[in-house]
């Protein structure tokens, strides 16, 4: 290395001494291969193809196979088992931008919504989510999720405490991204999946009951569930395994994230009952400043989320980036419109809430769909959650305090069954691969199966873990504790100490 | 001497201060305050959740005036604060037995 740089140097100066470096590399070079004679070389053409695969996010070791599809032992090009750089970049900022999402994003985004006296205990439920989720997710968590097993789940040993997880790719799931960063983005999937349950349970649940709620729910719901959509042999993972038995779609988690925690939320809900002096007090938000904060940073955060779903900084992920915006931008709108229609009045609740609804609805439609796609993805967002949250709330009368609910489960659903619809060959060359004789015909009953499994796994899973932790631990603070707030019952302090 | 409280529109606050200094008022107490009378409240809707809001934000003025200034104060009050529609406020006026400054132990008029 040194002699490299030196010589280089040397020839920057003069064309003579750079000959003279030339011929010492030559030299050099014979010499370090001599260590190792038998090992084969791969050919020109190879190591341009093997390159190649790098700007068109392929299979780098694919030039080096034979007909038989085997490669001769020990042949290898520089870039047919490392990382490339710029998918990884890519993937390292969508990863801190999926966290974002969750700390502040979600935080600020429900810390606004509840009363003063309960700001700091939503703010330290998804903080408490977020440390307690990557202590799973390295011991176990990944390994059931992401390694391969059986269709419903991973391996509890393979990856279990992230070994043998490094900077080489994990070719099932990307070709170019370092497989210790694809299991960090794949982590911060797990984090805002339980944190956004708290919307549904804001205000009323112990803090203990949460994390060992959460903890369980992890095991019992979403493992299995990551594994089931994007394991590569998982059981709904239409795109990448070929043996799956439904064969659905689901780009950035509509079904593993947004139902999943929409469905669970509603029934832990019940199960918790209403807040004190739910429908006899007033509950307003107490800061929609913040509110509007948080959701500004859901938004930016969904770019990693969505876009950074391709797993590559490719073409796939450009078409993800554009149908987010344009199906979030149509949802904040059509929200607002629909409230100054039926109550004379767009309030920003109203641009908030149509801006992360059109987000939930587009998340596993947006690498499969187009612009039209994304533009009816963003009208059916913006009226759907909006008739959920406003008319079949009243009508039913369960307290979802935040709509956690009304936004992401009946938006999550839409989206799943849209996906069925919109998705069109084109934007994406891997729905060519297992799914070309359903998309555009039968696909969305494939997605209705999805839906179907997904919603019977979070209220089944959820309802018996909510009463076990009720009958162990119980799930509220005492109504007169609730009622002073759990910012000071649950974490001995207050969000503003103003004169 | 007088106490003289006025509930007022806090927008008001600036033209009151300058009604009363220009009659010859040189001190107010304020306090922000909540209350309602014939304005009530008004509604706030948060996605499908309807509030009432009975107690709107309104401003307390303090000031204590010997009797020779009463009507003036009065007077620059009603002028500043009107704007002619409800919930302009109220103003209450009662006696005021002693007065105190605390620095010098003056009493009465001179006090204020």
């Amino acid at each position: 290395m040194k002699l490299k740089s030196l010589t280089a140097k040397f020839g920057a100066r003069s064309a003579a001494l750079g000959g003279l470096a030339a011929l010492l590399v030559t030299l050099a070079g014979p010499a370090g291969a001599a260590d190792a004679p038998k090992k084969p070389e791969p050919t020109l053409e190879q190591r341009i193809a093997s390159l190649e695969a790098y700007v068109t996010n392929g299979d780098p070791a694919a030039p080096l196979k034979d007909k038989d599809g085997k490669i001769a032992e020990g042949l290898a090009t520089p870039t047919s088992a490392t990382s490339g750089p710029g998918h990884n970049a890519w993937q390292m900022a969508c990863s801190a931008l999926v966290l974002f999402m969750t700390l502040p994003g979600l935080a600020l985004f429900y810390g606004g919504l509840v009363r003063k006296k309960n700001v700091l205990s939503v703010l330290a439920q998804c903080l408490g989510i977020a440390g307690l989720v990557t202590i799973l997710w390295w011991a176990c968590g990944y390994s059931i999720a992401f390694a391969g097993g059986n269709p419903f789940m991973g391996s509890w040993t393979k990856f279990a405490f992230l070994k043998g997880v490094d900077s080489a790719p994990n070719t099932d799931y990307s070709f170019w991204v370092s497989q210790n960063v694809f299991s960090m983005y794949q982590l911060m999937f797990a984090i805002i999946t339980p944190a956004l349950i708290v919307g549904a349970v804001a205000e009323r649940m112990k803090y203990s009951a949460i994390l060992v709620f959460i903890t369980l729910w992890m095991f019992v719901v979403y493992f299995p569930l990551a594994h089931m959509v994007w394991g590569i042999d998982g059981f709904m993972n239409g795109v990448w395994n070929a043996k799956a038995t439904i064969q659905a779609i689901d780009f950035a988690g509509g079904t593993v994230v947004h139902m999943s925690s929409g469905w669970s939320a509603l029934i832990l809900c019940l199960i918790l009952g209403p807040r004190v002096g739910f429908g006899k007090e007033q509950m307003p938000p107490h800061s929609m400043v913040l509110c509007m904060v948080g959701t500004g940073m859901l938004w930016v955060g969904w770019y990693g989320f969505n876009a950074g779903s391709a797993v590559a900084a490719d073409g796939i992920a450009a078409n993800a980036f554009m149908t987010t915006t344009l199906a979030t931008a149509v949802a904040c709108f059509t929200w607002a419109v629909a409230e100054w229609v039926m109550r004379g009045k767009p309030s920003v609740l109203g641009f908030c809430s149509g801006a992360v609804a059109g987000l939930v609805v587009i998340t596993p439609a947006c690498g499969f769909v187009n612009s039209t796609g994304a533009v009816i993805i963003g009208v059916a967002a913006g009226l759907i959650p909006f008739f959920a949250v406003t008319k079949l709330k009243g009508l039913i009368g369960y307290d979802d305090a935040l709509d956690t609910f009304g936004v992401h489960a009946v938006g999550g659903t839409l989206g799943a069954l849209l996906t069925g619809f919109l998705a069109v060959l084109d934007v994406n060359a891997n729905l060519s691969t297992n799914l070309k004789a359903v998309v555009g015909s039968s696909l969305w009953i494939e997605q209705v199966k999805a839906i179907g499994l997904t919603f019977v796994l979070a209220v089944v899973g959820t309802a018996i873990l909510a009463y076990i932790v009720k009958a162990v631990i119980g799930l509220r603070p005492a109504p007169d504790e609730e009622r002073q707030g759990l910012d000071i019952v649950d974490h001995g302090e207050e969000g503003y100490n103003l004169i | 001497m007088k106490k003289i409280e006025a509930i007022i529109k806090p927008f008001k606050l600036e033209e009151v201060k300058s009604a009363l200094s220009e009659v010859g008022v040189e001190g107010m107490t304020v306090t922000e305050a909540k209350g309602f009378g014939r304005q009530k409240g008004h509604t706030e809707i948060y996605r499908g959740s309807e509030y009432t809001v009975d107690f709107l934000p309104k401003l307390k003025i303090d000031i204590v005036v010997g009797d020779e200034l009463v009507s003036a104060a009065v007077d620059a009050i009603i002028k500043s604060a009107r704007t002619g529609k409800i919930g302009d406020g109220k103003i209450f006026i009662m006696n005021v037995e002693e007065a105190v400054r605390i620095r010098t132990d003056e009493r009465g008029a001179k006090a204020v």
